[in-house]
């Protein structure tokens, strides 16, 4: 496909969504059966599947840390998800993407619990559409989930864009490729980035506007992620609800405690002064 | 890539500064090391510099030669950046093919150049669909001291700016200037314990949380940005490190004035 002349008519952009809408995005949790957790992400036409290893040994050894975890991620774009075939095998890009989508899961995994062991993440891109990066870490994110990883949240992931000097959120091919600016970025829930590139061209102004626009995304695909984890161990979270219910009047119970027991330090130091 | 190990005691001391707004080489958060930059250094290149920042040391070369276009811009010269962290510059540096820190720095290089349209592409055409120049751009890091993304930008587009194309040599011409419009400067800032420090020293890289680079214009737009690191950083340290770094490109972008 050319350039289109327009991208944006009337606040409606070529695939029909506005400004900021999101692509339709499809997560099903657990879809493998060898891996510790996996995930198959649909967003757009964008088809991904991640799959997580451990933790487990790590091979070569030398590359395990006395202590912590030492996190993998491999990013894989299959020859056939493109249209002119790939050739198969790590390319520069690959590289890259794996490393920054590494650095943007990484902070969320508590490594420290599992010294000595490899935690594997393998992303495998069955069709490219824009935005593979995005979908890639919002699958990954999931299938730590699913491997009962320890984490501090998921992480979630969307790109904004400029096309006729207008931001727009999550680029589809052709304002990718005839587009003004990229921007991926990966959050917490809490809206702490961990993942950010861009290239382009973006007047500071725009970039403010561009996070913005990228955390109201990243929201409304962490709400999906969680959806489809839910979804998936409906059951399991049925079947406990009384242990979990417990779980909670514990976890309660003990604040209270904590907190009396600060109360009462307070008092020995009293006495003590007397 | 192996990690270098570093003194417990070391690493408590630099984030104890930290905390009391000092860093252990005397410069203020906002502070970035001294420059020296030397053009025309290699004579067989078309283009070369080297840069000093801070004890960090690296030379750029750049070799011209005619070759064909890709098929989805016939008319387009090629630009084709590679980085080489070569053993002597730093222990934990290795031989062997380009690691993913040495495909990274690369990439963002290639992409601040190439985003700000700083090279005019379209001037690089010798025949259309046949002929065009390829810009083979080789960073060489000869000396690790922390921040090579700022100093491998400043290299490529010094050596970028020091460009003849040898058209007679080819015989498609006359030798002419490398056609550049642009100067884009990338800058580098790093989160430690919640602060944010620019142009991080190789120790202060390594106990750094997250990286971010921003790569600047001369009308103060931003033509690539990469976050790098296993760390965080909010929204409102995003903007405050775009602020930094396009005021500090302004004050590099006069050492090119002066080249």
């Amino acid at each position: 496909m050319d350039k289109p002349e327009k991208f944006i008519t009337d606040g409606i952009r070529l695939d029909g969504r506005k400004p900021d809408e999101l692509r339709p995005m499809k997560i099903e949790v657990g879809v493998l059966n060898r891996a510790d957790g996996s995930c198959y992400l649909e967003f757009g036409k964008n088809k991904v599947l991640a799959a997580v290893y451990g933790p487990r040994e790590v091979h070569p050894r030398h590359m395990q840390k006395p202590t912590t975890a030492v996190v993998r991620f491999r990013y894989n774009m299959a020859s056939f998800s493109v249209e002119e075939r790939k050739r198969p095998g790590p390319d520069r890009r690959s590289v890259e993407v794996s490393k920054v989508s590494r650095e943007a899961v990484e902070p969320m995994i508590f490594t420290e619990y599992f010294p000595k062991s490899a935690i594997d993440i393998f992303v495998e891109v069955l069709q490219a559409d824009a935005g593979t990066r995005t979908a890639g870490i919002n699958a990954a994110s999931v299938a730590l989930a699913d491997a009962s990883i320890p984490m501090r949240g998921l992480i979630s992931s969307c790109a904004v864009g400029k096309v006729d000097g207008e931001l727009v959120l999550d680029l589809m091919k052709d304002e990718d490729n005839y587009g003004e600016a990229d921007m991926p970025v990966a959050m917490t829930p809490d809206g702490e980035i961990t993942l950010l590139q861009m290239d382009g061209n973006l007047t500071k102004e725009e970039l403010k506007k561009a996070l913005e626009m990228a955390t109201e995304g990243c929201k409304q695909i962490y709400k999906l992620q969680r959806d489809a984890l839910i979804e998936r161990y409906k059951k399991d979270i049925e079947e406990h609800k009384e242990e979990v219910e417990l779980a909670e009047v514990v976890a309660e119970s003990e604040e209270t405690i904590i907190e009396s027991t600060t109360d009462d330090t307070d008092e020995v130091g009293g006495l003590h002064n007397e | 890539m192996s990690e270098e190990v570093m003194n417990e005691l070391k690493k408590d001391h630099l984030y104890s500064l930290i905390l009391k707004n000092q860093r252990a080489d005397g410069r203020g958060f906002e502070e970035g090391r001294d420059i020296v930059i030397k053009t025309d250094i290699i004579e067989k290149a078309e283009g070369s510099a080297s840069v000093k920042l801070g004890d960090t040391y690296l030379v750029v070369g750049i070799k011209i030669q005619p070759g064909t276009p890709f098929p989805d811009a016939p008319d387009k010269g090629v630009i084709i950046t590679n980085v080489e962290l070569i053993p002597m510059a730093s222990p934990s540096f290795e031989t062997g093919p380009p690691g993913e820190n040495a495909v990274e720095l690369a990439r963002v290089v290639d992409r601040g150049i190439r985003e700000s349209h700083s090279i005019d592409l379209k001037q690089l055409c010798i025949v259309p669909g046949e002929s065009v120049w390829l810009i083979f751009i080789d960073i060489h890091v000869i000396d690790d001291g922390g921040n090579l993304m700022d100093a491998a930008c400043l290299g490529a587009i010094a050596a970028l700016l020091d460009v003849t194309v040898p058209a007679k040599r080819y015989d498609v011409g006359e030798d002419f200037k490398l056609p550049i419009r642009d100067i884009p400067i990338a800058v580098t800032a790093v989160e430690i314990d919640g602060s944010i420090v620019i142009d991080p020293s190789t120790d202060e890289g390594r106990i750094a949380g997250a990286k971010l680079t921003v790569t600047s214009n001369i009308d103060g737009s931003i033509s690539a940005m990469q976050k790098s690191g296993v760390g965080f950083f909010t929204p409102e340290q995003i903007n405050y490190i775009v602020d930094v770094a396009i005021k500090r490109s302004e004050e590099l972008r006069e050492k090119f004035l002066e080249l």
